[in-house]
Protein backbone atom coordinates (compact mmCIF):
# COMPACT_ATOMS: atom_id res chain seq x y z
CA UNK A 1 0.00 0.00 0.00
CA UNK A 2 2.89 2.44 0.47
CA UNK A 3 4.15 1.81 -2.45
CA UNK A 4 0.95 3.16 -4.17
CA UNK A 5 1.36 5.84 -2.05
CA UNK A 6 4.75 6.97 -3.37
CA UNK A 7 3.48 6.03 -6.98
CA UNK A 8 0.68 8.44 -6.33
CA UNK A 9 2.62 11.05 -5.08
CA UNK A 10 4.82 10.68 -8.10
CA UNK A 11 2.03 10.86 -10.54
CA UNK A 12 1.35 14.27 -8.64
CA UNK A 13 5.08 15.46 -8.70
CA UNK A 14 4.91 14.73 -12.93
CA UNK A 15 2.20 16.81 -13.50
CA UNK A 16 2.99 20.12 -11.15
CA UNK A 17 6.16 19.40 -13.03
CA UNK A 18 4.33 19.47 -16.69
CA UNK A 19 2.15 22.83 -15.56
CA UNK A 20 5.32 24.30 -14.39
CA UNK A 21 6.89 23.67 -17.76
CA UNK A 22 3.88 25.23 -19.99
CA UNK A 23 3.36 27.87 -17.32
CA UNK A 24 7.16 29.30 -17.99
CA UNK A 25 6.83 28.54 -21.78
CA UNK A 26 3.63 30.58 -22.06
CA UNK A 27 5.20 33.08 -19.82
CA UNK A 28 8.09 33.45 -21.89
CA UNK A 29 7.60 36.60 -24.81
CA UNK A 30 7.16 34.71 -28.17
CA UNK A 31 9.94 35.16 -31.69
CA UNK A 32 8.15 36.57 -34.39
CA UNK A 33 11.26 36.18 -36.36
CA UNK A 34 11.71 33.36 -38.88
CA UNK A 35 15.58 33.36 -39.77
CA UNK A 36 17.01 32.22 -43.21
CA UNK A 37 19.20 28.77 -42.91
CA UNK A 38 20.93 30.31 -45.02
CA UNK A 39 23.47 32.21 -43.29
CA UNK A 40 27.15 30.77 -43.93
CA UNK A 41 26.18 29.69 -47.80
CA UNK A 42 26.63 31.04 -51.04
CA UNK A 43 23.75 33.20 -52.30
CA UNK A 44 21.60 31.90 -55.03
CA UNK A 45 22.55 32.73 -58.70
CA UNK A 46 19.72 35.31 -59.62
CA UNK A 47 19.48 38.22 -62.21
CA UNK A 48 17.35 41.00 -61.39
CA UNK A 49 16.37 43.97 -63.99
CA UNK A 50 17.04 47.79 -62.47
CA UNK A 51 14.07 49.14 -59.97
CA UNK A 52 14.96 52.72 -61.14
CA UNK A 53 16.46 54.35 -64.30
CA UNK A 54 18.90 56.03 -62.62
CA UNK A 55 20.62 52.80 -60.99
CA UNK A 56 21.87 49.52 -62.40
CA UNK A 57 20.14 46.43 -61.35
CA UNK A 58 21.42 43.52 -59.17
CA UNK A 59 22.61 40.34 -59.74
CA UNK A 60 24.23 37.36 -57.45
CA UNK A 61 27.65 38.22 -59.87
CA UNK A 62 27.52 41.51 -58.64
CA UNK A 63 27.82 39.70 -54.90
CA UNK A 64 30.68 38.15 -55.34
CA UNK A 65 32.94 41.03 -56.90
CA UNK A 66 35.71 40.86 -54.32
CA UNK A 67 34.09 43.52 -51.65
CA UNK A 68 31.82 42.95 -48.85
CA UNK A 69 28.35 44.71 -49.14
CA UNK A 70 25.32 44.94 -47.31
CA UNK A 71 22.26 43.87 -49.06
CA UNK A 72 18.99 45.88 -47.86
CA UNK A 73 15.67 44.21 -48.74
CA UNK A 74 13.28 47.05 -49.13
CA UNK A 75 9.86 48.31 -50.70
CA UNK A 76 8.30 51.82 -51.19
CA UNK A 77 5.33 50.69 -49.85
CA UNK A 78 6.93 49.66 -46.12
CA UNK A 79 6.89 52.16 -43.50
CA UNK A 80 9.91 51.00 -41.36
CA UNK A 81 12.03 51.46 -44.58
CA UNK A 82 11.35 54.60 -43.92
CA UNK A 83 12.46 54.84 -40.32
CA UNK A 84 15.68 52.98 -41.23
CA UNK A 85 16.54 55.48 -43.95
CA UNK A 86 19.19 57.69 -42.18
CA UNK A 87 20.78 54.72 -41.21
CA UNK A 88 21.22 53.64 -44.30
CA UNK A 89 22.47 56.86 -44.95
CA UNK A 90 24.84 56.75 -42.09
CA UNK A 91 26.24 53.28 -43.43
CA UNK A 92 27.19 54.49 -46.49
CA UNK A 93 28.72 57.83 -45.20
CA UNK A 94 30.75 55.46 -43.19
CA UNK A 95 32.22 53.65 -45.83
CA UNK A 96 29.32 50.52 -46.33
CA UNK A 97 28.69 49.52 -50.26
CA UNK A 98 24.69 49.03 -50.07
CA UNK A 99 23.43 47.15 -52.86
CA UNK A 100 19.27 46.71 -52.38
CA UNK A 101 16.33 44.98 -53.95
CA UNK A 102 13.14 46.26 -54.21
CA UNK A 103 10.01 44.12 -53.29
CA UNK A 104 6.79 43.87 -55.60
CA UNK A 105 7.59 47.35 -56.39
CA UNK A 106 7.19 49.98 -59.41
CA UNK A 107 9.67 52.09 -60.87
CA UNK A 108 7.95 55.70 -60.18
CA UNK A 109 7.09 54.57 -56.37
CA UNK A 110 10.77 53.47 -56.07
CA UNK A 111 11.78 56.80 -57.36
CA UNK A 112 9.43 58.84 -55.42
CA UNK A 113 10.58 56.87 -51.79
CA UNK A 114 14.64 57.42 -52.74
CA UNK A 115 13.58 61.40 -53.87
CA UNK A 116 12.34 61.79 -50.09
CA UNK A 117 14.28 59.33 -47.69
CA UNK A 118 17.48 59.56 -50.00
CA UNK A 119 19.43 57.14 -51.66
CA UNK A 120 22.06 54.85 -49.97
CA UNK A 121 22.05 52.22 -53.03
CA UNK A 122 24.79 51.67 -55.83
CA UNK A 123 22.19 48.96 -57.15
CA UNK A 124 19.22 48.22 -56.93
CA UNK A 125 17.13 45.16 -58.69
CA UNK A 126 13.94 44.69 -59.10
CA UNK A 127 11.85 41.50 -57.51
CA UNK A 128 8.24 41.75 -58.35
CA UNK A 129 7.08 38.21 -57.40
CA UNK A 130 9.26 38.01 -53.96
CA UNK A 131 12.09 35.23 -55.93
CA UNK A 132 14.88 36.48 -54.88
CA UNK A 133 13.38 37.15 -51.31
CA UNK A 134 12.55 33.49 -51.08
CA UNK A 135 15.45 32.32 -52.17
CA UNK A 136 17.95 34.01 -49.49
CA UNK A 137 15.30 33.14 -46.61
CA UNK A 138 13.85 36.74 -46.14
CA UNK A 139 10.83 36.67 -44.43
CA UNK A 140 9.96 40.41 -44.93
CA UNK A 141 10.60 44.03 -45.55
CA UNK A 142 13.19 45.88 -44.34
CA UNK A 143 15.88 42.90 -44.13
CA UNK A 144 19.67 43.76 -44.58
CA UNK A 145 22.30 40.91 -45.27
CA UNK A 146 25.68 41.13 -45.47
CA UNK A 147 27.28 39.57 -48.16
CA UNK A 148 30.69 38.99 -47.87
CA UNK A 149 33.28 39.68 -51.22
CA UNK A 150 33.14 35.94 -52.61
CA UNK A 151 29.06 35.94 -52.71
CA UNK A 152 28.27 34.16 -49.24
CA UNK A 153 25.36 35.46 -46.28
CA UNK A 154 27.23 36.27 -42.93
CA UNK A 155 24.79 37.57 -40.92
CA UNK A 156 20.67 38.63 -41.23
CA UNK A 157 19.16 41.87 -39.61
CA UNK A 158 15.79 41.13 -38.99
CA UNK A 159 13.62 44.23 -39.29
CA UNK A 160 14.19 48.24 -39.71
CA UNK A 161 17.96 49.25 -38.97
CA UNK A 162 18.58 51.54 -35.20
CA UNK A 163 20.90 53.75 -34.62
CA UNK A 164 22.49 51.01 -32.06
CA UNK A 165 22.54 48.43 -35.07
CA UNK A 166 25.34 51.02 -37.41
CA UNK A 167 28.42 49.84 -35.60
CA UNK A 168 27.03 46.52 -35.22
CA UNK A 169 26.45 46.13 -39.22
CA UNK A 170 30.09 47.91 -39.53
CA UNK A 171 31.79 45.61 -37.65
CA UNK A 172 30.00 42.60 -39.31
CA UNK A 173 31.39 43.67 -42.83
CA UNK A 174 34.55 44.05 -41.14
CA UNK A 175 34.33 40.54 -40.33
CA UNK A 176 33.51 39.60 -43.98
CA UNK A 177 36.54 41.30 -44.57
CA UNK A 178 35.82 44.73 -45.59
CA UNK B 1 -25.80 60.24 -50.67
CA UNK B 2 -23.36 59.37 -53.29
CA UNK B 3 -20.30 61.46 -50.75
CA UNK B 4 -21.32 59.54 -47.90
CA UNK B 5 -20.94 56.44 -49.88
CA UNK B 6 -17.69 57.51 -51.09
CA UNK B 7 -16.47 58.30 -48.00
CA UNK B 8 -17.30 54.84 -46.65
CA UNK B 9 -15.24 53.42 -49.57
CA UNK B 10 -12.39 55.49 -48.63
CA UNK B 11 -12.64 54.34 -45.22
CA UNK B 12 -13.04 51.03 -45.93
CA UNK B 13 -9.93 51.32 -48.41
CA UNK B 14 -7.38 52.44 -46.12
CA UNK B 15 -6.16 49.50 -44.81
CA UNK B 16 -5.41 48.34 -48.90
CA UNK B 17 -3.19 51.43 -48.83
CA UNK B 18 -0.08 50.26 -46.90
CA UNK B 19 0.34 47.00 -48.81
CA UNK B 20 2.07 46.66 -52.49
CA UNK B 21 0.41 48.41 -55.71
CA UNK B 22 1.33 45.72 -58.11
CA UNK B 23 -1.11 43.08 -59.18
CA UNK B 24 -0.29 39.35 -57.69
CA UNK B 25 1.97 37.14 -59.23
CA UNK B 26 0.90 35.37 -62.49
CA UNK B 27 0.04 31.82 -60.30
CA UNK B 28 -0.77 33.75 -57.01
CA UNK B 29 -4.61 33.54 -57.79
CA UNK B 30 -4.36 31.45 -60.90
CA UNK B 31 -4.70 27.41 -60.88
CA UNK B 32 -2.70 25.37 -62.93
CA UNK B 33 -4.84 23.74 -65.96
CA UNK B 34 -3.89 20.31 -65.66
CA UNK B 35 -6.11 19.15 -62.24
CA UNK B 36 -3.48 16.25 -61.15
CA UNK B 37 -1.03 19.45 -61.23
CA UNK B 38 -3.13 21.46 -59.25
CA UNK B 39 -4.30 18.62 -56.70
CA UNK B 40 -0.39 18.47 -56.00
CA UNK B 41 0.12 21.36 -55.71
CA UNK B 42 -3.09 22.58 -53.51
CA UNK B 43 -1.77 19.86 -51.05
CA UNK B 44 1.70 21.19 -50.52
CA UNK B 45 0.16 24.44 -50.47
CA UNK B 46 -1.91 23.24 -47.33
CA UNK B 47 1.14 22.31 -45.44
CA UNK B 48 3.43 25.21 -45.84
CA UNK B 49 3.46 28.38 -43.43
CA UNK B 50 2.92 31.70 -44.39
CA UNK B 51 5.40 33.76 -43.19
CA UNK B 52 3.69 37.15 -42.71
CA UNK B 53 0.80 35.14 -40.72
CA UNK B 54 2.16 32.41 -39.06
CA UNK B 55 -0.76 30.64 -38.07
CA UNK B 56 -1.90 30.09 -41.71
CA UNK B 57 -1.08 28.15 -44.54
CA UNK B 58 0.10 29.86 -48.03
CA UNK B 59 -3.60 28.23 -48.87
CA UNK B 60 -5.19 30.06 -46.66
CA UNK B 61 -3.30 33.48 -46.50
CA UNK B 62 -3.81 36.54 -48.58
CA UNK B 63 -0.47 38.45 -47.89
CA UNK B 64 0.70 39.22 -50.42
CA UNK B 65 4.04 37.22 -49.72
CA UNK B 66 1.88 34.08 -49.35
CA UNK B 67 0.92 34.62 -53.11
CA UNK B 68 4.15 35.04 -54.06
CA UNK B 69 4.93 31.81 -52.14
CA UNK B 70 2.08 30.47 -54.20
CA UNK B 71 3.52 31.14 -57.28
CA UNK B 72 7.05 29.55 -56.42
CA UNK B 73 5.07 26.37 -55.72
CA UNK B 74 2.83 26.27 -58.61
CA UNK B 75 5.32 27.43 -61.22
CA UNK B 76 8.05 24.50 -59.65
CA UNK B 77 5.05 21.52 -59.62
CA UNK B 78 4.64 23.08 -63.70
CA UNK B 79 8.12 22.87 -63.97
CA UNK B 80 8.08 18.93 -63.13
CA UNK B 81 9.64 19.02 -60.01
CA UNK B 82 8.20 17.16 -57.03
CA UNK B 83 6.30 18.35 -53.86
CA UNK B 84 8.62 17.23 -51.41
CA UNK B 85 11.42 18.56 -53.60
CA UNK B 86 10.15 21.75 -52.84
CA UNK B 87 9.40 21.32 -49.75
CA UNK B 88 12.83 20.78 -48.81
CA UNK B 89 13.58 24.00 -50.92
CA UNK B 90 12.31 26.03 -48.88
CA UNK B 91 13.08 23.94 -45.20
CA UNK B 92 16.85 24.60 -46.61
CA UNK B 93 15.89 28.38 -46.62
CA UNK B 94 14.04 28.68 -43.70
CA UNK B 95 14.41 26.00 -41.00
CA UNK B 96 11.35 23.50 -40.36
CA UNK B 97 8.78 26.12 -39.02
CA UNK B 98 7.96 26.68 -42.79
CA UNK B 99 6.58 23.39 -42.90
CA UNK B 100 3.40 21.96 -41.15
CA UNK B 101 4.19 18.79 -41.66
CA UNK B 102 5.85 17.06 -39.29
CA UNK B 103 9.51 15.48 -40.04
CA UNK B 104 11.79 13.59 -37.32
CA UNK B 105 15.04 15.06 -36.44
CA UNK B 106 17.42 16.05 -33.89
CA UNK B 107 14.81 18.43 -31.53
CA UNK B 108 11.58 16.61 -32.17
CA UNK B 109 12.56 12.58 -31.72
CA UNK B 110 11.35 12.83 -28.65
CA UNK B 111 7.83 13.50 -29.75
CA UNK B 112 7.77 10.01 -31.46
CA UNK B 113 9.30 7.62 -28.99
CA UNK B 114 7.65 8.95 -25.94
CA UNK B 115 4.20 7.50 -27.28
CA UNK B 116 5.93 4.23 -28.36
CA UNK B 117 7.34 3.82 -24.61
CA UNK B 118 4.25 4.44 -22.99
CA UNK B 119 2.62 2.03 -25.01
CA UNK B 120 5.29 -0.35 -23.94
CA UNK B 121 5.08 0.37 -20.22
CA UNK B 122 1.45 -0.01 -20.30
CA UNK B 123 1.23 -3.44 -22.39
CA UNK B 124 4.59 -4.52 -19.28
CA UNK B 125 2.16 -3.15 -16.56
CA UNK B 126 -0.77 -5.19 -18.14
CA UNK B 127 0.95 -8.80 -18.65
CA UNK B 128 2.15 -8.29 -15.49
CA UNK B 129 -1.76 -7.55 -14.10
CA UNK B 130 -3.17 -10.18 -16.29
CA UNK B 131 -0.66 -12.84 -14.72
CA UNK B 132 -1.40 -12.16 -11.36
CA UNK B 133 -5.25 -12.35 -11.77
CA UNK B 134 -4.30 -15.59 -13.60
Amino acid sequence: MTRFRYFLWGVVGVTAALFGLFAYQLSQPKDEFVESAMIGETIPAFDLPPAVEFRPGLSSANLADGKPKLLNVFASWCVPCRAEAPYLDELERRGAEIVAVAIRDRPQDVSAFLEIYGNPFSRIGSDEISAVQLSIGSSGVPETFVIDGSGVITYQHIGDIRAADVPMLLAKLQEAGA
Amino acid sequence: MRKLLVLILLAIAVPLAAQDSLPPAPYAYQQLDDPALEAKATELMHTLRCLTCQSQSIADSDAPMAGDMRHQVRTRILAGEEPEEIRAWLVDRYGDYISYSPEVSSTTWPLFAIPVLILLGVAFILRGRLRGAK
